[in-house]
């Protein structure tokens, strides 16, 4: 028998499309209309379980050996409760409820909490304490925007779908013709597949967005640039871009980690920021992250309303305590100060710099994920997750910060649970080894 | 349960009692004539009040997060780390959930409404409220800029405007209609604003006159527990208060459905100024406390300005970014889809500046100036005004002519100069407190069995240590401020949650929403129109939209037929 669930949100990128169309045959998902074709391939590998890790795992000896989920959860909380300074890290690929449980693990292990935007929008949260931040939801810009720019983002790749929902294709109400009534401005340091459809790429020298942004801001503000030409950007070019960012009536500025992750980092954040509030004494004019994990805003929207700041937090002290370069991951971590993790939904093994990685490997690790990777191969105990969106339900966060409700379209594979729920036996076992 | 307060100076001046030394019978969650074997409390020498009502404060949701996030240094200026009982908490003008819980808890409130659900954003609002512990809640939709409302109401359809409002109240699980500045946050879509009630709303066919007056509409015929409830236009402006009249006007025509107003102005002396430019800013409240004064179809909360650094919120966006550019601070903007443009910048009412002395003044001048306590409410518009654990202050300034001159001769003489207060010597009795923090919002929201504690009244209790009879708060108003920061009982729900200050059992409250039945095919009509704005304008699809009940904690829906066929 064969059913089709609607209206499914697909739990991959912070595109969040809630559109999806997944047919489930025998209890297994058989067809994914709507989906780009990352979503489509995480809806079908859910009911492939050989990619999939079903039995909580142990390490003893040396070896990861199949142990009851009382006795993985036993073990991670000895771990982490006997741990001076532990680190609970990932997060961003997992639901709000998931999030939550996992801060009052940190508050009541003493322990730095943080997610992946440590190493992707970190620095945009940096960039928002220092300049505040002038946004809206997508449906803003596909009603309205007649100009959009992605700045250092390949949404083409990377968020398939976003030009098609929200930016340059849609019909809006007021732009009837859609990308016929928007103009498509790409700055990167390469032509990339994005940059192929716009009607302006504009390439910048790598390492050098933040000189282009001043640049920019220069003119729009009504000065002469003293040279001709700035980050490899002719004169002419600055002063076209500027001057269409100036008298269009609704401008939108997607940026992406070539704008966080390059020289400059949370400043170039910080100035792009400001060239937008320069802009709203012109036009209208707003400006968003292209945020890539389907709920690392979700992470931030958590820890902030529960414990104050979007990520980083640090416990030790009994309360929430946020100094990024401080109490970001890759911090604790690199001054060996960390002596225990739990990584949840995150592979940090694969992604993070190797002076991490080194120390990660002589600390003991618990994992919780859907499926195995090199994180899960170096942990002590590893417990299967249910996958949110696909098995559970939960709540996740646009990147325009819309929150969505999860649906579930099968059941998990036997025995797994939520995320949710094995952090929640781990939390009542660490409150009860802590007293 | 049962429970015993013995012995108290009861104040509940909604059923006529004034300061008698009573006992209070409380059994399984309520007020009730007597109770036998129950735990007694001696309350002797104390005061007695219904356990404290917010109407209108940022505690939960978009922008209030957007402001956690944007203020990072606003959190270290208070912090505590967790107890056996409660949670870490931080923050000082944007609490965290947990602390707005607490901190409302430890002051006798015992129910509190968040000030602006935007629909799109209900579903973060309520995440909020349920991390929000000891408080039954609320949450109050916006309704004011959105674009099927605007369609319904410029082509006269107001039958399809009620049933959508009523839908969209279910869809957000909010409590009351509410508008913040009409027409001029989907001009803020453009960068514009609206600066008269008769100003176009751009591409919509509508003024903020014609918005305003078929909410109310809109709002009688639903025949909804709560009034509209108004933020008006130019919020903050020079010279508004002749907007603020204008508005008020409004409500002449309209006849109320319930024994209540047909509007709340909300945070009035944001909408109090006179003068024409910011060197001859003046007081207008006058003129507002007697336009209330002469209505019984008006209500207004104060939006009292206490001195300090705060973060001021709403979704009035165009006023956030005036507001930014006159300071130069951080600017946060967040435009809503079809709904609404919420905003928010740090500001500092400082004692020295000429304007916030004024504004001090005025919130105070309105609470005075209107005669019945029935009409006013004590808020701050928290954070906008300051922090809503600075009531206790205003709590004092209320009850003491002499705690309002030692402020005032502390501030820029302008405060002296363009205001009356100086000249204003009424001081707030216990009764007039007790209107003015819970009987008058429990009845402005249409809550039953709250602001009271008559029989069948929830069991809501504060009691405050101090004593009524031998205290003299115009002398000793720093003794009231004290008391009222802290209770000595805090009972909510039958349960003794706060002891001497202290949070000493977290509970989660009720939360209310407004379920207005309409005719069924009227609502299948207008959820025609509503499936094809969400197919055509909105980025999500309308079988993601309404909030489930899971996000709520104990739900429940206050049911109203409305009669709207």
């Amino acid at each position: 028998m064969r059913v089709t669930h609607r209206d499914v949100v697909c739990s991959f990128c912070g595109t969040l499309c809630d559109d999806i169309e997944v047919d489930v045959e025998d209890g297994r998902i058989a067809e994914v209309r709507h989906a780009c074709r990352i979503g489509t391939t995480k809806f079908l590998s859910a009911s492939r379980h050989e990619h999939r890790l079903l039995k909580p795992m142990v390490r003893e000896n040396g070896r990861l050996k199949e142990v009851s989920l009382e006795e993985a959860v036993e073990r991670a909380a000895e771990i982490l409760a006997g741990a001076r300074r532990p680190l609970l890290y990932g997060w961003s690929s997992t639901s709000c409820e998931a999030q939550s449980v996992g801060i009052e693990l940190a508050e009541v292990l003493g322990g730095v909490i943080d997610n992946t935007s440590t190493v992707c929008h970190g620095p945009t949260t940096i960039a928002v304490h220092e300049a505040g931040f002038i946004s809206c939801t997508l449906g803003e810009v596909k009603n309205r925007a007649d100009l959009v720019i992605y700045w250092g983002a390949n949404p083409m790749h990377a968020h398939p779908r976003h030009l098609s929902r929200y930016s340059i294709y849609p019909r809006g109400y007021f732009r009837e013709r859609g990308h016929q009534d928007r103009t498509l401005v790409v700055v990167d340091v390469r032509r990339t597949d994005t940059a192929r459809l716009a009607q302006k790429f504009v390439r910048v020298q790598p390492g050098r967005d933040y000189e282009l942004i001043s640049a920019l801001r220069a003119v729009v503000n009504g000065r002469k640039l003293p040279t001709d030409e700035v980050a490899g950007v002719s004169r002419e070019d600055i002063e076209e871009l500027a001057e269409m960012m100036k008298s269009c009536s609704f401008g939108v500025l997607f940026f992406g980690m070539g704008l966080t992750q390059s020289p400059g980092r949370h400043r170039n954040i910080d100035n792009a920021i400001c060239l937008v509030r320069d802009l709203n004494t012109h036009t209208k004019f707003v400006i968003m992250p292209m945020r890539g994990h389907y709920n690392v805003v979700g992470f931030s929207e958590v820890l902030s309303w529960q414990a104050g700041f979007p990520f980083a937090v640090d416990f030790s002290k009994g309360y929430a305590w946020y100094n990024p370069g401080e109490t970001t991951a890759n911090d604790v971590l690199q001054r060996g100060e960390c002596d225990a993790m739990l990584v949840v939904a995150s592979d940090p093994v694969s992604n993070f710099p190797k002076p991490s990685v080194e120390n990660m490997l002589r600390m003991p690790i618990v994992a919780i994920d859907v499926h195995p990777t090199p994180t899960t191969m170096v942990a002590d105990v590893v417990i299967p997750a249910a996958i949110a969106g696909i098995e559970v339900e939960g709540t996740a966060y646009r990147m325009d910060v819309v929150p969505l409700r999860l649906r579930k379209v099968v059941e998990p594979p036997e025995g797994v649970l939520s995320d949710v729920e094995v952090l929640q036996r781990i939390l009542e076992r660490v409150k009860e080894i802590k007293g | 349960m049962k429970l015993v307060l013995k012995n108290g100076y009861v104040y509940d001046p909604a059923n006529g009692v004034n300061g008698e030394k009573m006992d209070i019978f409380i059994e399984n969650g309520k007020i009730v004539e007597e109770v036998s074997g129950a735990k007694e409390i001696d309350c002797s020498g104390m005061l007695v009040m219904p356990g404290g009502v917010e109407i209108h404060s940022h505690i939960a949701g978009g922008k209030v997060n957007t402001a956690r996030l944007m203020r990072p240094e606003d959190h270290l200026r208070n912090v505590a780390p967790r107890t056996s009982v409660t949670r870490s908490v931080c923050g000082y003008s944007t609490p965290s959930t947990f602390l707005t819980g607490y901190a409302y808890s430890k002051m006798g409130y015992t129910t509190a409404f968040t000030a602006a659900l935007p629909p799109l954003m209900a579903r973060h609002t309520h995440e909020e409220l349920h991390d929000i512990p000891m408080l039954d809640k609320g949450a109050l939709t916006v309704m004011g800029n959105n674009w099927l409302i605007m369609h319904y109401l410029s082509e006269g359809r107001i039958e399809h405007a009620c049933a959508y409002a009523a839908w969209l109240l279910r869809a957000t699980r909010g409590y009351a209609i509410k508008a913040v500045n009409p027409g001029g946050s989907e001009a803020w879509g453009w960068g514009r604003d609206v600066r008269s009630l008769d100003d176009r709303v751009p591409h919509f066919d509508i003024t903020p006159r014609e918005i305003i007056r078929g909410l109310m509409e809109i709002n009688e015929r639903l025949s909804l527990p709560h009034s509209v409830h108004l933020h008006p236009n130019n919020l903050g402006r020079v010279g508004n208060f002749t907007t603020t009249l204008e508005t008020l006007e409004l409500t002449r025509d309209v006849k109320p459905s319930r024994e209540r107003q047909v509007l709340q102005l909300t945070h009035a002396q944001f909408h109090s100024y006179g003068g024409d430019s910011w060197r001859n800013f003046s007081s207008e409240a006058e003129s507002i406390a007697k336009a209330v004064n002469s209505s019984d179809r008006l209500v207004l909360d104060m939006g009292q300005v206490v001195f300090g650094d705060t973060t001021t919120m709403t979704a009035d966006g165009p006023m956030e970014y005036y507001l930014s550019s006159l300071t130069g601070l951080k600017w946060a903007n967040k435009d809503i889809e079809l709904e609404t443009a919420p905003g928010v910048t740090p500001f500092v009412y400082s004692e020295k500046s000429p304007v916030s002395g004024v504004q001090w003044a005025i919130g105070l001048e309105l609470a005075l100036l209107v005669e019945s306590p029935e009409k006013v409410m004590l808020t701050t518009d928290h954070p906008n005004g300051a922090p809503f654990f600075t009531y206790p202050k205003i709590i004092a300034w209320l009850m003491s002519a002499k705690s309002r001159e030692e402020v005032l001769e502390r501030l820029h003489r302008a405060a002296q100069k363009n205001t009356v207060l100086g000249s204003i010597d009424r001081e707030y009795g216990w009764s007039e407190i007790c209107w003015v923090t819970r009987t008058a919002q429990a009845r402005s929201l249409g809550l039953e069995s709250k602001g009271h504690l008559g029989v069948g009244a929830d069991a809501d209790v504060a009691v405050y240590r101090i004593n009524p009879e031998s205290t003299d708060p115009a002398r000793e108003y720093e003794a009231v401020e004290r008391a009222f920061s802290a209770t000595a009982l805090t009972v909510k729900g039958g349960e003794v949650v706060v002891r001497d200050g202290e949070v000493v059992k977290v509970v989660s409250g009720k939360t209310l929403y407004v379920d207005a039945g309409v005719g069924e095919e009227l609502e299948r009509e207008v959820l025609k129109d509503v499936d094809y704005y969400f197919k055509r304008f909105y980025t999500v699809n309308l079988a993601n939209y309404p909030v489930q009940e899971v996000y709520l904690t104990s739900p429940e829906a206050v049911k109203v037929d409305s009669g709207v066929r």
